[in-house]
């Protein structure tokens, strides 16, 4: 994307992650935290029911910043989020970012993850390599 | 009660993980990425990379071995059942690929008390096997009612 500018906004990713998408990460990632993957734990903490990881919907708001940078894994050189909702399964999340500037080939892009109205991940920020 | 801030500054003995193409697969799968360097050495080759190449985010499967006993240890004195991940950041140098031999080192960088929370601050600082910096990671994780 060699014509991307400040103030564009970049592609939307939509994901909707299936009922057992947590056990998945977790077998990936090594992270087996049970309010991920246990209903009945999860409801036992306050908790509406399982709820994802936030770091899977960081790998959703990583893999929407490497696609501004062509897909290539090596282009996204720096990611910041703050995780500031909880994110369900079977909802759909929406990835949406806004370019805030483009110097010498790296663009630096304002990243939001949400469901609906919740923002599960804003403040994200991350730095892509787009020449 | 104040916060205990002895753990600042304190570091962790580095741990070590191996880097399988297999596993690189398995997590891009799970996230939904399909570009062929993540699955095929041949692919990955063609593009530039040494091998299978790991999503950048595969950096919390290498790095949460070494920041896991930092965040359990009863000197940070984090109370876990009040506790949430608040943000994260990586920065990265070298791509870490199948094969690679990645070690990560845990260090405390901050702890601190802002209305009533808690707020621990983890770094790790992840090499490979040619001493090339992989991914430098923030970790912070806030407990409520400290």
């Amino acid at each position: 994307m060699a014509d991307l500018n400040a103030g564009d906004a970049i592609p939307e990713l939509k994901v909707t992650p299936d009922k057992y998408l947590p056990h998945r990460y977790a077998g990936a990632s090594g992270d087996f935290n049970p309010i991920h993957i246990d209903p009945e734990l999860a409801k036992a903490v306050g908790l509406p029911g399982t709820i994802l990881h936030g770091l899977y919907m960081m790998g959703l708001v990583a893999r929407a910043a490497t696609d501004v940078g062509g897909g290539e894994p090596k282009a996204l050189k720096r990611l910041a989020v703050q995780f500031r909702g909880m994110g369900a399964p079977e909802t759909e999340i929406v990835v949406s970012g806004t370019v805030k500037s483009v110097d010498d080939g790296k663009a630096t892009i304002d990243v939001v993850a949400a469901q609906g109205e919740n923002q599960t991940i804003r403040n994200a920020e991350a730095e892509v390599v787009v020449e | 009660m104040a916060i205990k801030t002895d753990a600042i500054g304190r570091e962790w003995p580095a741990t070590t993980y191996e880097v399988g193409k297999e596993k690189i697969g398995e997590y891009a799968r799970v996230v939904g990425l399909d570009n062929p360097v993540y699955f095929d050495r041949d692919a990955a080759r063609a593009a530039g990379y040494r091998d299978v190449v790991a999503p950048p985010m595969f950096a919390v499967v290498y790095s949460s071995p070494a920041v896991g006993p930092a965040m359990l240890d009863p000197d940070v004195g984090m109370n876990f059942a009040a506790m949430v991940h608040g943000g994260q950041e990586f920065e990265w140098g070298e791509p870490a690929c199948s094969g690679d031999e990645i070690t990560t080192a845990a260090k405390c960088l901050d702890i601190s008390e802002k209305d009533g929370k808690g707020f621990y601050v983890f770094e790790t600082n992840a090499i490979n096997q040619n001493g090339d910096l992989v991914a430098r990671g923030t970790w912070t994780l806030i407990v409520r009612g400290v």
